[in-house]
């Protein structure tokens, strides 16, 4: 189809409705925006968080790649480059005080690491000392930092440079963006490789971090560590034997003196017998992919294991028993709203106006009053020097010895909780009724039905959406409450969401508080799409 | 009034009274028959009472005093769902959740009665009223007239020997509720049932019913036949209700067997039929039926005639409307047939208009 001037239908139809939908686009941009920016940017990262795993391979690096061809089956250690690796990997972790971090990841896996880990950062730098004290020994020209920058400095080392240096934004997670005044050269690179990347490493972090010149500081132990390393290497020696560079002849010194030898594997073993224990190096290889099953297997009382997936001891299975504990008392709670909600509902929406009005304020009341006092008025309650205790003693209903324990177990938060969530679901309920003609109830009647039947067969049908939309509300909701069951609940009484709070904010697990959240939202929404096949998401009205 | 107590009353309501809130009688001492097999319509503005009425020979209120009798026993204590009373309501109130078959269903189910039969009867029932091939289909799905015929064969499925009907057609277009109409008495009457219809549409009144009870203020103001209401109305609200209807309104100067003489508040003297006047002296509103008013009359010695002015004409295809001032009423209207000899009148025309005497009923003021 054309319009009059020739142009398609379709295209002018579009120009003439693109003002109107700017229009309605930027009447609901402000709320666009906030709501991609506090709801649904957190909830994607969150996601990510969940399976995100960069800290091994970004805090031990070299170790990770070292660690590819040792096999953990064999039952024996890593090799002596792995050590090797390590020793440099956690000598930068150190330096940037991320090896805790580390630690503290490592340890929800494997109780004990995170001590290991900062136990072992703190004395590298003796390890690296002995190699220090060493060279300077044999020469000090070693002990000036100018002399290694006339030696390291040069020109084509640039692949180098940048190659640390994304190690160490890996590592740090700043941007380590800047002029470090300092290029390895590229024949020093090729000498000694090792030394070359230590010194490199230690250039960025003293000129980025600390704001000094290259030329002015020592470099730290590991660099001579790596240069011992480097002169292991019998290619090194020749090499360097035919060195005419600067520092040719304090190098070839050095070469021909005597050194300590390198061996990491019992420095490590010296600072913590553990590194020398296989289920250490199990678990790090287990979590040194950048992206891990790792926390949603321990959300579901599982761990990884070189032999795959297993069940986690008895004494540390817990979140299969919340998320069950956590639905089951979600329905219940439901339940008791729809009970104790569509006498309310029905009430409402056919009273006369005002009285209806009045019971509406009643209803909409607990809205106007603080979450938190509410919580804390059960607990007035409810406690067993409470008001319901002490009324039931006086009434004599119940034993002085004997008083009910109403509170800081299950019954506690499903009593609250369904006062809290009422209203969710008289609304939707009370909206629903309101369409319901009263004479569909007298038709029925005039038809033959008695009172009941014409409820049963008639009214409460017709109510099913209302039911459907309040139990939805209240079901979501009190899936992911969090303070009532937190102040009511006790141990036997909380919910999932106290365990995601308590790994936000105390445990520092993000992961596993993302991998359990994450598991809460795919449990709603996958409750959502069941109730959708059964009801018929159309037939949920919320007025 | 409308006092027709009979011995073959199916239906009767005793010095019925309703208030709902103990203050205002909204139903004020009614009497009514009606034999079986009638076709009853009540028939008033809204608030009149009519409504409530029905309600009550329902089973949804009860009455404040008096007696309902069904089939000459007292149902003021049986539940609605025990009367047997087919009902059809204002806006059908066909349950949206069931299909049109369970719709009709419904009511067979609740009395136990087999599956078997209930499906004969269902099928009956939609085929009376040409719905037979619409069983499978939810209410939402159906025309206005189509949902109308389905409240019409739920109401009668479980063949109740009273049918009530509350403004059932008042959804629908014109043309379809003229065709409803007839359909609906057609099929009451071939079905022998006794009908008590609600409306306030007086056309529709008096073309369905075989006896009109018309209501106002809580009361009946008169019970008869359509002709008969139309006709000889009792009183002035009665004839200013149903039909078109021209009143002078004056005094009673002499009574005189059927005649009597009014003298208008314009001054001129009238002769008219007493209906509903007391003694000489009183005040009455006269009534006269606009197509029974002649302009230039030639209606003999008997007729009155008035002196007119024209404000007004109206040509309606088959009839000519002319609006006149008569005794200083600016409203008197007067229908003719549209003759090929019909002289046109303009506005400001100075006409004579006559009547029968017998045509100018003198009522209450």
């Amino acid at each position: 189809m054309l319009a009059a001037d020739g142009t398609p239908l379709k295209a002018s139809l579009g120009r003439a409705l693109r003002r109107q939908k700017i229009r309605a686009l930027a009447l609901i941009a402000p709320l666009l925006l906030f709501v991609l920016l506090t709801f649904v940017v957190p909830i994607v990262s969150m996601l990510f968080r969940s399976v995100e795993n960069q800290i091994v391979s970004g805090t031990l690096p070299g170790t990770v790649v070292a660690l590819e061809s040792w096999d953990a089956e064999s039952g024996n250690i890593p090799s002596e480059d792995v050590f090797q690796n390590l020793f440099f990997d956690m000598f930068n972790a150190a330096e940037a005080k991320e090896h805790t971090k580390l630690g503290t990841r490592l340890n929800y896996e494997n109780t004990g690491l995170a001590s290991m880990f900062r136990t072992s950062g703190r004395s590298l730098d003796d390890v690296g000392e002995v190699f220090q004290d060493a060279i300077e020994d044999v020469d000090d020209q070693f002990e000036d930092g100018a002399f290694w920058f006339a030696m390291m400095n040069g020109a084509g080392g640039e692949d180098l440079l940048r190659e640390r240096r994304e190690r160490w934004v890996d590592l740090t997670g700043d941007d380590m963006r800047g002029d470090v005044g300092f290029v390895p050269s590229a024949e020093i690179v090729e000498l000694l490789p090792t030394t070359a990347a230590a010194y490199t490493d230690w250039a960025i972090w003293t000129v980025i971090e600390d704001e000094e010149v290259v030329a002015e500081e020592d470099p730290w132990e590991a660099v001579y560590a790596a240069l011992v390393v480097d002169l292991e290497n019998p290619a090194t020696g020749t090499a360097i034997a035919a060195y005419e560079g600067e520092g040719a002849q304090a190098l070839q010194a050095i070469a021909a003196a005597e050194m300590p030898k390198a061996d990491f594997t019992a420095a490590f073993a010296d600072l913590d017998e553990d590194w020398v224990k296989t289920d250490v190096w199990t678990t790090i290889e287990v979590y040194s992919s950048a992206y891990t099953t790792g926390y949603f297997l321990n959300s579901v009382d599982r761990e990884l294991t070189p032999d795959g997936v297993d069940l986690r001891p008895d004494n540390e299975r817990l979140y299969i028993k919340l998320f069950g504990r956590t639905m089951w008392m979600s329905m219940i709670i439901t339940l008791s709203c729809i009970i104790l909600g569509y006498p309310v509902a029905w009430l409402l929406a056919n009273l006369p106006m005002k009285s209806a009005n009045v019971l509406m304020i009643l209803v909409l009341l607990p809205f106007w009053t603080s979450l938190l006092v509410r919580t804390s008025a059960w607990k007035v309650l409810l406690q067993q020097q409470g008001v319901i205790n002490e009324l039931l003693v006086w009434l004599g209903f119940v034993d002085d010895a004997n008083r009910l324990i109403l509170m800081n177990n299950s019954t506690g938060t499903i009593i609250a909780m369904t006062h809290i969530l009422l209203p969710f679901m008289i609304l939707p309920l009370y909206s629903v009724m309101k369409t319901i003609n009263p004479t569909y109830l007298r038709a029925a009647k005039s038809l033959g039905a008695t009172n009941v039947t014409a409820f049963r067969r008639v009214y409460f049908p017709q109510s099913v959406p209302g039911i459907g939309a309040g139990s939805i509300l209240v079901f979501i909701l009190a899936i992911g409450y969090y303070i009532t069951p937190e102040i009511v609940g006790g141990t036997d009484g909380v919910f999932i969401s106290n365990r995601i709070a308590y790994h936000i904010s105390r445990s520092l697990n993000w992961g596993l508080a993302a991998a359990l959240g994450t598991i809460l939202l795919v449990l709603v929404l996958a409750l959502y799409w069941v109730y959708d096949q059964i009801v018929g998401i159309d037939n949920v009205k919320l007025g | 009034m409308a006092d027709t107590q009979r011995d073959d009353a199916f239906v009767e309501f005793e010095r019925v009274q309703k208030s709902y809130d103990g203050e205002i009688l909204v139903v004020k001492d009614l009497n009514l028959a009606l034999p079986k097999g009638e076709f009853l319509t009540m028939l008033g503005p809204s608030g009149s009472g009519k409504t409530t009425c029905l309600m009550m020979l329902a089973g949804f209120e009860t009455a404040t005093h008096g007696d309902i009798r069904l089939n000459g026993e007292s149902i003021n204590n049986i539940p609605p769902h025990k009367r047997g009373i087919g009902m059809v309501f204002q806006n059908y109130a066909l349950f949206p959740h069931m299909t049109i078959a369970e719709n009709l269903s419904f009511p067979l189910e609740v009395r136990k009665i087999s599956k078997s039969d209930r499906e004969a009867k269902v099928k009956r029932a939609l085929d009376m009223v040409e719905m037979g091939d619409f069983g499978g289909r939810r209410p939402a799905q159906l025309s206005g007239g189509q949902q109308q015929r389905v409240a019409l064969a739920r109401a009668l499925v479980f063949e109740p020997e009273l049918v009530l009907m509350d403004e059932p057609l008042g959804a629908l277009d014109k043309q379809l509720r003229e065709k409803m109409q007839f359909e609906i008495t057609d099929l009451a009457h071939n079905l022998g049932i006794t009908t008590v219809y609600v409306t306030h549409d007086q056309t529709e009144a008096l073309t369905m019913s075989d006896r009109v009870a018309v209501f106002d203020d809580g009361r009946i103001q008169q019970l008869a036949p359509p002709d008969e209401l139309y006709e000889q109305p009792q009183n002035s609200f009665v004839a200013q209700f149903i039909g078109e209807n021209n009143t002078l309104v004056g005094v009673v100067t002499k009574i005189k067997g059927d005649t009597c003489e009014v003298k208008l508040d314009s001054g001129e003297i009238i002769d008219a039929k007493p209906v509903n006047v007391g003694a000489v002296g009183d005040r009455t509103t006269v009534s006269i039926r606009p197509e029974r008013v002649e302009i230039d009359p030639e209606l003999g010695p008997d007729a009155h005639t008035l002196s007119a002015e024209v404000l007004e004409f109206i040509y309606m295809g088959d009839t000519f409307r002319t609006r006149l001032r008569v005794a200083g009423n600016s409203d008197f209207i007067v229908k003719t047939r549209n003759r090929a000899d019909q002289r046109r009148y303009a506005r400001g025309d100075t006409v004579k208009i006559g009547w029968l005497p017998q045509d100018c009923r003198a009522l209450d003021a």
